[in-house]
Parts: structure tokens; sequence; C-alpha cells
């Protein structure tokens, strides 16, 4: 015992303490998705309502997930693997395809990397761009020759603002990063590139670990005052004033708008409310235990176009809580934000848990970490978006934003036009995007140690090596993503097939790899050694029956609603469709590449290890670690 | 903004505000934690430097 080693061939890295560790996994699911994604996912589908299948999900989903990914990781990292191939692998007791499972926990949290810097980017970028006068100047030349204080300067304002991220992130044009690089994203691209490496070159101590630190306490810091400013707007001049269509009967009559036209869509009469954009309102419409939907009736009065088309009116409808309760989308809505949110089947807790000590509690830890991110979820974001934006943007923007899930439509258009409007806007949107920034970063990085790790004990280099390894690889995909950049297709489709499907794929792996091939009570039992929480007495049931189906009913319906042949992403993989347009199968074929770069790695690593511990320098990994234990390897 | 709205807000707000700050101070204030905040063990010998 005494010859033997971690696979990485030395030393192994460890947390300086235990509230690090539960600051980085928090930094690392804490992101883009607390602030913009939740809030908006909640407003379009049953407002407060929501929180009843969210922390539903939470109860059934979220947390056993997060809880099996630090056992896993504890386990395993005493046999001193850290990345989900070795993970796996010692989980099973040596089995080689479990180490090839592991490719999908490299391959995704490496290619959401890939685009994630990206936005990342655009984050600093906006900061920069607020609190250096950049804005100000854009708003400025579009709101030329107009009269100062008038309605069509703030107008131009507010388009000039949200139109700037068309330019600024090359949403029009391809390689306009690197045909127009100092007035684009490409600069901020590089410095956020240079950030996240070096901090992950420092290593997970003195890199991740000591930035989570500070970033933590001050995002929170940040959103604190962020908040105040928003809680203190009260009703603002010039707010924005929303129509809101209800279900006839289902509001008093004095609140109905009669100056305003009724329509009838699916044989219900939508009548109108007129509500002014306000703390309190703005409060009501992410609060309010009702849903919102967007729905299109044809405009009264128009006519058809030469094709036959009928102009459409969209509208902003108000859902009943039952309507919004008994509606599968609401439910999918909040098993998809506790998921991505939490950043479980990501690859990340569990390596993150692999360099806890042997004895440390991961119970509390997991709890803890989840709860961290659900305050920034809930607290935070919820508090704050939605307010700012009911009282300057479009109510209709807001849900449709909701509606497709999308954290950028609400952050980088709806936003800065609120930021236009509010006193002292472009000192508060530049704390703003700095804020998303910090969160962009400590979930970045997070995402670059599953695969530093691998290639450290896969190939028995160095952190520095492994670091330059993965610059190299990370770099060729986020220059991929930065410079073939018109429409955001690449960005798109990387994150429908790694950000969404594989992310399921690899949910529905690990659970049944811990509940029935390692088993429910083997893996219980790490979870309890040095718990400081009593677990549930209910959590085997729930790993073993209830997050299963849970996750296979959520993935069904998921499939149903975005796997198509006739479009969509998988359609667009069609021949007849790559003709029309190649990106997204090029950025497809690219994840595949990817994929087996990674799936050869795992092979040799597989053949090291089996060498190594054929020559007894690893030990015979069907040993139960607890064995290790005895002799005081903790 | 409703009655439900305000309650749903209160209790969501308030419930994950009270879980979190419990959990950190169960984390800072548990008997014998101090163990856990082992130091930091010297990065892995990286053979490049």
């Amino acid at each position: 015992m005494a010859a033997q080693q971690s696979p990485g061939g030395g030393g192994r890295e460890a947390w300086g303490s235990r509230l690090g560790v539960i600051l980085a996994v928090t930094g690392s699911a804490v992101g883009l998705g607390n602030f913009l994604r939740f809030p908006g996912v909640a407003v379009a589908n049953g407002g407060g309502a929501f929180m009843v299948p969210y922390i539903i999900a939470f109860l059934i989903v979220g947390l056993p997930i997060a809880w099996i990914e630090w056992a896993m990781g504890r386990y395993a990292g005493r046999r001193g693997f850290s990345s989900a191939a070795g993970i796996y692998r010692v989980m099973t007791g040596g089995k080689t395809w479990a180490s090839y499972l592991g490719v999908l926990a490299l391959i995704i949290p490496v290619v959401i990397y890939m685009y994630y810097l990206s936005v990342e980017a655009w984050c600093l970028g906006f900061a920069w761009h607020y609190w250096t006068g950049g804005m100000a100047v854009t708003v400025a030349t579009a709101q030329q020759g107009m009269a100062a204080g008038s309605a069509e300067a703030t107008e131009a304002g507010v388009g000039a603002a949200n139109n700037y991220l068309v330019g600024f992130s090359g949403l029009g044009e391809n390689f306009s990063l690197a045909t127009n690089f100092w007035t684009t994203a490409a600069p901020f691209v590089l410095l956020c590139f240079v950030i996240n490496f070096f901090l992950i070159w420092r290593g997970l101590n003195k890199g991740i670990e000591l930035f989570c630190r500070w970033a933590m306490p001050a995002l929170i810091l940040c959103s604190i005052v962020i908040l105040a400013r928003v809680l203190t707007l009260g009703s603002p001049e010039g707010a924005t004033e929303h129509t809101i269509y209800h279900p006839e009967g289902s509001i008093a009559t004095e609140r109905v708008d009669a100056a305003k036209p009724s329509y009838e869509h699916e044989g219900t009469l939508l009548v109108p409310e007129t509500v002014q954009g306000s703390v309190g309102t703005g409060l009501g419409f992410m609060w309010n235990p009702v849903g919102h939907s967007t729905v299109k009736v044809p405009t009264p009065g128009a006519e058809a176009d030469a094709d036959g088309v009928v102009p459409t009116t969209s509208l902003v409808v108000e859902e009943s809580f039952l309507s919004a309760m008994m509606d599968p989308d609401t439910w999918l809505a909040a098993a998809g934000q506790i998921f991505f949110s939490l950043s479980v089947a990501l690859g990340v807790i569990i390596t993150y848990a692999s360099y806890t000590k042997p004895k440390d509690d991961i119970a509390l830890s997991g709890l803890t970490a989840a709860a961290g991110n659900g305050f920034f979820e809930i607290a935070l974001g919820g508090m704050m978006v939605i307010p700012a934006a009911f009282m300057f943007a479009s109510s209709g923007a807001i849900v449709s934003a909701g509606e497709k899930a999308s954290s950028l439509s609400l952050g980088f258009f709806a936003l800065p036009g609120v930021f236009e409007h509010m006193p002292g806007g472009h000192f508060f949107g530049g704390l703003f995007f700095f804020l998303l920034f910090l969160a962009a970063v400590t979930s970045s990085l997070s995402m670059l140690q599953p695969a530093i790790a691998f290639l450290e004990e896969g190939l028995g280099i160095g952190r520095h090596a492994s670091v330059a390894i993965l610059g190299v690889i990370t770099a060729l995909g986020a220059g991929f993503v930065a410079l073939i950049s018109s429409g955001l297709t690449v960005l798109d489709h990387m994150d429908f097939w790694m950000g969404n499907f594989a992310l399921f794929l690899l949910a529905m792996a690990q659970i049944v790899l811990f509940a029935w091939v390692v088993g429910v009570d083997k893996g219980l039992k790490e979870l309890s050694i040095g718990a400081e929480i009593t677990l549930p007495r209910s959590l085997p049931f729930v790993l073993r029956y209830v997050t299963p189906s849970f996750l296979v009913l959520v993935f069904g319906f998921w499939l149903v609603k975005n796997i198509s042949l006739d479009g969509g992403y998988l359609g667009a993989l069609r021949p007849s469709a790559i003709a029309e347009d190649p990106i997204p199968a090029l950025t497809v074929l690219f994840i595949l590449v990817i994929a087996a770069f990674f799936l050869l790695l795992i092979m040799e690593a597989v053949k090291r290890w089996k060498r190594l511990e054929a020559a007894g320098v690893l030990p015979d990994p069907s040993r139960d670690p607890d064995e290790d234990l005895e002799g005081g390897a903790a | 903004m409703s009655v439900g709205g305000i309650l749903v807000m209160l209790a969501s707000v308030l419930g994950i505000t009270s879980l979190f700050a419990w959990c950190i101070y169960k984390v800072l204030s548990t008997p014998g934690s101090e163990q856990h905040l082992h130091g930091f063990e010297g990065e892995l010998p990286d053979k490049d430097t």
C-alpha cells in the first residue's frame, strides 16, 4: 500500500476549506440562468404557481442527483480519481464500459465552455461599455437630430441599447469579430479566455477556490445594490403601460379596460386589462400564482396579403393557477430549470467532490450548495429582473423570452432598454452585467476542471501541461463559436445538443449507475459517512424509483417537444437542410470530433490504469476503497 | 400584486433564505468542523515546471 499512488502520478490537490468547496460548487451552479432564465421561465409558466413544481423537482430530482454526485465523487476521490471516466470505473469495480460513459461528463462541460465563453465576454463587454460611457455614446448617436427628452429620442435610445448586441456579438455576420476586432466582443472573448485559464492554471485551491471566495460575496453585494435600486423605483415616470388579457369572467368587470378591443381565441373571449408598470405590478407579474402566455390573434380589420397571410396581433394572456398546474409544460419547465440551474449532470460536482477528504461531510455541503443556488435564483434573481423589466419593457417580450427559456433575449435585448429609462441606469446597467460576468466566471471555471482532472490522471501529465492541452482544444471551439456568429447558430445548436440533450442522457445514466448498478445502499452508505444532517428515510425509494421515472417522463416530453425530423435541431441535419445551411451539421460534426478525441484518450487512460493496477501502483479497482481508510489514509 | 402573490413571494424568498442561512450556520458552527478546515496540501507537481 505504501508504494501506491494516485493515477495522476503524484500528490493530489485538495480544497483549502470546507466553505471553499461549498462556495466553488455554488459558484459553479450560479450563472446567468439564476438571474435571467429563472424569472422568465417562472413568469411564462405559472408565475408564483411555478414554485409548486419547482420545489417538487428540487426535492425529487435536483437534490438527489446532486447528492449522488457528491457521494460518487468522494468515494472515487479516495482512490485518487477525479474525472468521470475514472470515477465511474471505480464505482463499478473496474468496469471499462463505465469509463467510456464518462465521455459525456467530459464533453458536456468542455463544449458548453466553448459557447459560454462568448456569453461571458458579452457580459464583461456590456459592463465595460456602460461604465466607460460607450453605451451613452451609442445612445446619443442614435438620438442625433432629435429633441432631447422627446418620446422619439427616448425610443431611439432604447432601440440603440437593445440592438447593441447585434453588432457587438457579430450576430449579423460571420467573421465580424475578426474583421471588426476592436469594436466587437473579440477583445473581451480573449480577455475572458485568459482570465479563466490563468485561474485554472493556478490550481484548485489558489485559482478556483480563491476566486470563488471573493466572487461569491461580491456577487451577493452587487445583487443587493441592484435589488435596492429596483425596489425603490416605485412608480417611475414614463413606465410602460401593459395590456394583459383574461378569459371573460375571470376578472372583476371594473378591471376590464373598455377602451381596448377584446379578442376571441380558441372559442374564448379575451378581455383586456390595463396595468401600469411599477414595482408592485412587476412583482405581481412575477409572483402572482397565475401564468402568462403569448397568443397570436388575427388583427381586427386587417386584410390578408397577396400570399393569403393574415396579419396577427400578439397578446399577453393570463392563465389560472389550475390551468398552469395542469399544463405538462409547467412541470417540464420546472424540472428543466432545476436541472440546468443546479449544475447537476454536468460532470462538475463529481469532480469537485472528489477533492474532499474521505470523512468530510458531503450531505450538508450538498444541501448548502443547492440552497445557495436557490437563494441566488429565488431571493435575488426572482426579485429584481422582472419588476425592472415590467416597468420599462414590453410584457410580451418578457413572456416570450420565458417561453423560449432564453436568458439572452431577456438579458441582452430587453434589459438594456430598461437601463435607458432608469435613473442612474448606465451605472446600474454596468453593475448588473458585471454581476452576470462574475456569475459566469465561477461557472465557466468549473467547466474546465473535469477535463483537466482527466488529462492529469488519464495521461499521467502535470496540471500545467493539462491546462495547455485543454487550452488549445477550447480555443479552437471558442474561436469556432465566436467567428461563425451569424444568427448565433453554432451557439444555439451546441446549447441544444450539449446543454440540453446530452445533459438529460448523463443524468439518466448516472441515476441508473448509482441506483441500479452500484446499488443505492452502497451509495447512500457513502453519503452518510461524516454526514452532519439526517438523510431522509425516503431517499432510497426516491433514488430507485421516483427520480428515474420523473427523469424519463420529463425527457420523453422534452423529446416529443423538441425532436422532429421535419424541422428544428434534428431536421437541420437532413441532407436537404445541410445543402441550404451547413452550419448546424458542422456544429454537430465538431462535437462528434471532440467526443471521438476524448474517447480515444479514455481508451489510452484505461490501458494506463490497468497497467498501473497490474504493477501494484494503483489498487485493485474491485476492492472497496473503504479498505484503504484502514491505517489512517484519511 | 394579489394577496396570493404576496404570500407566495414571502414564503419562497423567506423559505430559501432561511434554509441557506441555516445551512451556512450549521456548516460553520458544527462542533469539530474546524477539522474540515484543512490547509492546502501543495499543488500537484507539474512535470513541466
